[in-house]
């Protein structure tokens, strides 16, 4: 992997061309630019999308807003779908259907819905078959595209359609499922979790590394939705920094079973931080409500420490 | 020179794989189709054919990997019964829609509950409205036949739909008979090599497959998949014809068995065409004009045919192995009794249920039914609708 260039990896082509219909300040667009732009000039790639946002925004009949091969089948099945895909470029190459000089990647994108939950076995079975192929999560951490459900990625105390906070209750009950590790724990050669911070260097290196690692990739990708999040949409950059200066958010890679984190903040700011820029936190600044985000910080501690320990092992 | 073995379904639709040597399958294990994955991935373990199998981690994925193989330009099958074929149940509807000529070797078997492994056409019959060629074996030998007749049909330019080819669940599945096969690069001849227009790994030519549509596109979509299976009927009496070239052995919509002349038919799908013409020829020796009518293309329903088929005896059974729950019969009593209504045809009709869960079918109960018709055309007996045949 080179060096970065920022003002070079930027100049790149776009591959997901403009006139889509995704909202402004929304993170998941910025995320896909991001990842295809790690794609090396000359390889073509198929893109494949679980049913979510992203799909139903960028691919309207007779509209397509990917300049690449690119397949939506279903909800559930994004996993499964392009490793039919990439098996099939494998069986064709061998026969000599397909022209040896020509080279394909395999990116897939689902949301958190389609990828931590209904999707889940999908992805597990994709994974563990270790089909050369990259599947990115874009984690809004909701069912964002029907309305703002909690999904097994929505942290402890937001507030959603399903799980509305109210006189008896606080948002989420539950913890988020921490999808990395366990996708790691497939033993697969590379799992990245990132999100888009300062010059996109991480983003843009982990997406590079998880396109061109043989077998098996997945990216966690953390990106904010201004509809199920209720902040600015001028504020995303600052949401995803406050993310990762928080340790709600660690940026770190596991490259085949090494654990490495990628940046650790100088000074861990407090989870207030960043909650205190959504909407769907709101609740817990009542007066009354300070325990609660006790019980937060102490959960991203006790992650980061987790986190902490596996990366000096 | 043809050559004669013996063989199971399941080895007959395996052997027919191996000829073709696909690109990919992905499949999942289901009892009884089981032993399809199984012997394909002895195929390929031995050297014997170059396909690749994934071996997924359920039918759902098997469909879905399917329709990205496909979509990626592969010739692409599966295998499955029953509980998978219904979870793919949304898949085979995109398999459909998005126009993918997919092999799907199903291998009939009732639905829960309670669960039972054995034979009915639940599965099949369940997928009726899902946008799939459906074509039914009675034995070993028809499985073979329409296996290498599928392709042809599904990849036609003008069909370009998936294919699913039937067989009885161990009755036929399992159960050891003769069966002729063909030389290798016969079948290869016949088959020939696929050559899809446009797919994903076309270079410098990207496609999007899937797309979302508004409201002014579905209807549209839906009716361009209803003209496919319309080319459809030709192009599958065109493959039959050219089969018949190179086999020996003719296949039409259905295969009739003493009908021309015959005062009572039975009409219905799969394995049991064969006990039912067992006690045809019973009759026949005893002086009664009994037929078969045995259904091979289900979808798309050749409703006019079967109209004229029938339109010249007195009375008519239809058989169907699959409840509808309805409450008036089964999914080929309403087809057919619906296709001789258009028709103008007002023959007496009995709907029959036969065989759920694999209950036996005997010659006795075929002669019983056509015992049945026979009082009512004979002795004016008001004909009951619909009968179960066999419940205890």
């Amino acid at each position: 992997m080179s060096g970065y260039n920022f003002k070079e990896v930027m100049s790149k082509p776009e591959r997901l061309a403009p006139g889509h219909r995704m909202c402004a300040g929304c993170g998941a667009t910025i995320a896909v630019r991001a990842v295809l732009r790690a794609l090396h000039e000359g390889d073509h790639a198929v893109i494949g999308n679980a049913t979510g946002c992203l799909e139903v925004s960028s691919f309207m009949y007779p509209y397509t807003s990917w300049e690449d091969s690119y397949i939506h089948n279903a909800f559930e099945n994004a996993g499964s779908t392009l490793s039919g895909v990439e098996t099939a470029y494998r069986a064709l190459r061998k026969r000599g259907k397909l022209p040896a000089d020509e080279t394909f990647k395999f990116i897939t994108f689902g949301g958190d819905g389609g990828t931590y939950d209904i999707g889940f076995q999908s992805l597990s079975g994709a994974m563990e078959r270790n089909h050369d192929m990259v599947y990115v999560c874009y984690d809004n951490g909701a069912y964002m595209n029907t309305g703002i459900q909690r999904s097994s990625a929505t942290p402890m105390y937001a507030d959603t359609t399903t799980t509305p906070v109210g006189s008896h209750s606080n948002g989420k009950m539950q913890n988020r499922k921490d999808l990395a590790s366990i996708i790691a724990d497939h033993d697969v050669p590379y799992v990245g979790q990132t999100t888009m911070i300062g010059n996109f260097s991480d983003i843009h290196k982990k997406s590079e590394k998880a396109i061109y690692t043989e077998g098996a990739s997945f990216l966690n990708i953390l990106t904010p939705c201004p509809r199920g999040w209720r902040y600015n949409t001028a504020e995303i950059m600052k949401i995803c920094k406050l993310a990762v200066e928080t340790c709600y958010w660690p940026l770190f890679e596991v490259d085949h079973g090494k654990w490495i984190l990628s940046y650790e903040p100088k000074k861990k700011l407090p989870i207030e931080d960043f909650l205190r820029e959504q909407g769907r936190f709101k609740h817990l600044f009542k007066p009354g409500n300070e325990d609660l985000i006790v019980q937060f910080q102490a959960e991203v501690d006790r992650r980061w420490e987790e986190l902490l320990y596996k990366c000096a092992r | 020179m043809a050559i004669k073995e013996r063989m199971s379904g399941n080895e007959a639709v395996s052997y027919a794989i191996k000829q073709i040597n696909p690109d990919v399958m992905p499949a999942f294990p289901i009892t009884p189709s089981t032993e399809i994955p199984q012997m394909v991935s002895t195929y390929i373990a031995n050297g014997e054919i170059d396909t690749e199998f994934i071996p997924v981690e359920s039918e759902h994925s098997s469909m879905s990997a399917a329709i990205g193989a496909s979509a990626a330009g592969a010739r692409t099958l599966t295998a499955t019964s029953s509980a998978g074929l219904a979870f793919m149940w949304e898949e085979l509807l995109l398999a459909a829609s998005n126009r993918l000529p997919i092999a799907l070797a199903l291998v009939l078997r009732t639905l829960s509950g309670p669960i039972n492994i054995n034979c009915d056409h639940s599965d099949g019959m369940g997928a009726r409205d899902t946008g799939w060629i459906q074509i039914y074996a009675e034995n070993n030998q028809e499985a073979y036949d329409n296996f290498i007749q599928a392709y042809r049909i599904a990849e036609h330019k003008d069909v370009k739909l998936p294919i699913m080819i039937c067989q009885d669940g161990f009755i036929t599945s399992h159960a050891v008979e003769n069966i002729e096969l063909l030389e290798d690069e016969k079948v290869k001849n016949f088959v020939g090599e696929y050559q899809p227009e446009e797919y994903l790994l076309n270079p410098g030519k990207p496609i999007s497959v899937g797309p979302y549509a508004v409201t002014n596109y579905v209807m549209e979509g839906k009716k361009n998949q209803l003209i496919a299976l319309e080319n459809a009927k030709q192009v599958i009496l065109d493959v039959a014809k050219e089969f018949a070239g190179i086999s020996g052995r003719e296949y039409g919509f259905f295969g009739e068995y003493k009908t021309e002349d015959a005062d009572y038919i039975i009409l219905l799908i799969g394995s049991a065409a064969g006990t039912a013409k067992d006690a045809a020829d019973q009759l026949r020796k005893e002086g009664v004009k009994a037929g078969i009518l045995k259904l091979r293309v289900f979808r798309p329903f050749p409703a006019k045919e079967i109209a004229q088929a029938l339109k010249n005896c007195k009375a008519a059974a239809i058989l169907d192995r699959c409840e509808s729950y309805n409450t008036n019969g089964g999914v080929l009593g309403s087809e057919v009794t619906a296709a001789l209504y258009q028709n103008k045809i007002m023959i007496e009709t009995v709907n029959y249920m036969y065989g759920l869960g694999g209950r036996d079918f005997t010659v006795e109960d075929a002669r019983g039914v056509f015992e049945d018709l026979r009082n009512i055309v004979e002795h004016n007996a008001a004909p009951e609708q619909f009968k179960y045949i066999g419940l205890r």
